[in-house]
């Protein structure tokens, strides 16, 4: 008998496992955006040194991963397992980002839910007594995304207005078994929901259901209110997705209006910056979550955080092949306070 | 959650959906469009005043054009015009040699065989497939409804 189990999604984690230390690293555009304060180091240029960007996002991975232990003050052989994931074909970037480092290492697809995915997965592994020490990392590149996913950089084409702009940008999180706040509390894992959008421009219409759909179940499996909630912030919904999912939770009886906000909307100045309906990508979550919301926790301006990191499971093979896009969200329920 | 009906939603969605602003899209498409065109006029007539015969303009002229679309597009500034102009700066042969140039640029990393060769085409390919295609259709027609 699963004795952690509560309701029909989610886990309560007996042990909260602490988050002891994050790190974030952004690109140029999101170091000019609102949360700049917030990052730990902001890039100056996409290459970053390398010879492309696929290297360059790799570097992201690897770098963010060293300076959140750093940052925990504890090196790679006290790490028991690294969880990452990302956005490039066969999830290279996390792939050749662990050749360098000498942790155990998962490799996880989860599209950009990846975030939440692996502080999911890391937190029941310290809570199941699997591990001590666990390193969860995701990152995204905006150049590395556009040509797998969309046109040349230098093609002269028009982006829709319920475009996503993708984030470039790498988080991690150290997970462990002893440590102090925040904690993580539960994990409402989501299912796989599609609403048969097929516009791969309209990806925040796509993953809205299924974000609403785990934040309403989480609700009803734990009995939290969201009222409970400082905040509930999902991943790359964006303003039109965004605007969806909370009139799709309103529709099931909770009004998450006061404390509900998207990491797409917060990272950039859409008017400003140019990007349309907000960010996207894997690293919009990571680094809003692990810059801004991580550093809020700390300082007590926020208490309890459900990070719902969301997914559009699509890829250029399905979309060409008139698939509709699938979406994805996990809920990791975040606070200072373990009662 | 209920089940989501997907006809209903894309329905929702679709009211959502902010809408583009067609009135100052065309004009920006027609203002680029046009000066592009008219500069290609202003080509024709400076080659043909310094001795070309028209048919030997009619040639020069793309091949100039063709030339600066290429390298406005290696110096990153044609995709600023195109993000203003859309068709206007598509449509025209520049807009062509863009879509061309763009993914060779990009795939450069890849090797000279297999990303630069190989993925140069990725755009303007069905454009190539389709318009040859279709003028060889029509070329044999016309041969055979002339007799």
């Amino acid at each position: 008998m699963a004795h952690k189990r509560l309701g029909k999604q989610t886990v309560k984690l007996q042990n909260p496992p602490s988050i002891i230390a994050t790190s974030s690293i952004v690109g140029p555009k999101e170091g000019e955006g609102p949360l700049k304060n917030f990052f730990d180091q902001i890039i100056q240029d996409d290459l970053w040194g390398e010879e492309s960007w696929e290297k360059c996002e790799s570097k992201l991975q690897r770098e963010v991963v060293k300076l959140a232990l750093s940052n925990a003050k504890i090196v790679e052989s006290q790490v028991d397992f690294l969880l990452a994931g990302d956005l490039l074909n066969q999830i290279i970037a996390s792939s050749f980002a662990a050749r360098q480092l000498a942790i155990p290492f998962f490799g996880l697809y989860g599209a950009c839910s990846t975030m939440a995915e692996s502080l999911s997965l890391g937190s029941m592994l310290i809570d199941g007594g699997f591990a001590d020490k666990i390193a969860c990392a995701t990152s995204s590149h905006f150049s590395t995304a556009e040509r797998q996913y969309r046109y040349p950089l230098e093609h002269g084409n028009q982006r829709p207005l319920t475009s996503q702009w993708t984030v470039t940008g790498a988080g991690a999180s150290i997970l462990s078994s002893s440590g102090g706040a925040p904690y993580i509390t539960h994990v409402t894992t989501g299912k796989v929901i599609d609403p048969g959008i097929k516009d791969a421009n309209n990806m925040g219409a796509a993953m809205a259901p299924a974000a609403a759909d785990v934040i309403v179940q989480h609700f009803k499996d734990t009995g939290l209110k969201p009222s409970d909630y400082d905040l509930i912030i999902t991943g790359d919904l964006a303003s039109i997705g965004k605007e969806i999912t909370e009139e799709l939770i309103a529709k099931e009886g909770y009004n998450v209006s006061n404390v509900y906000s998207d990491c797409g909307i917060e990272i950039f100045d859409n008017k400003k910056q140019d990007t349309h309906a907000g960010g996207s990508g894997c690293g919009c979550s990571a680094v809003v979550f692990n810059g801004y919301v991580y550093k809020q926790l700390l300082s007590k301006k926020l208490n309890r955080v459900l990070l719902v990191s969301t997914g559009a499971l699509l890829s250029p093979t399905s979309a060409m092949q008139g698939e509709s896009i699938p979406g994805i969200a996990h809920a990791v329920s975040i606070s200072n306070i373990i009662s | 959650m209920k089940k989501i009906n997907q006809k209903d939603y894309a329905n929702y969605v679709n009211e959502k959906i902010p809408k583009p602003k067609i009135v100052k899209n065309c004009i920006w498409a027609f203002l680029v469009g046009g000066l592009i065109c008219t500069f290609g006029q202003v080509i024709t007539n400076f080659v043909i005043k310094y001795g070309l015969d028209k048919k030997a303009a009619s040639t020069a002229t793309p091949v100039i054009l063709i030339f600066l679309s290429a390298l406005l597009t290696g110096l990153g500034v044609y995709d600023k015009i195109g993000k203003r102009a859309g068709a206007g700066s598509i449509v025209p042969i520049t807009g062509f040699a863009n879509s061309i140039v763009s993914p060779a640029m990009e795939f450069k990393r890849e090797g000279f065989v297999l990303g630069v060769a190989a993925k140069m085409f990725t755009v303007a390919g069905p454009v190539l497939v389709y318009g040859i295609g279709s003028s060889v259709f029509v070329g044999i027609l016309y041969l055979l409804l002339k007799k």
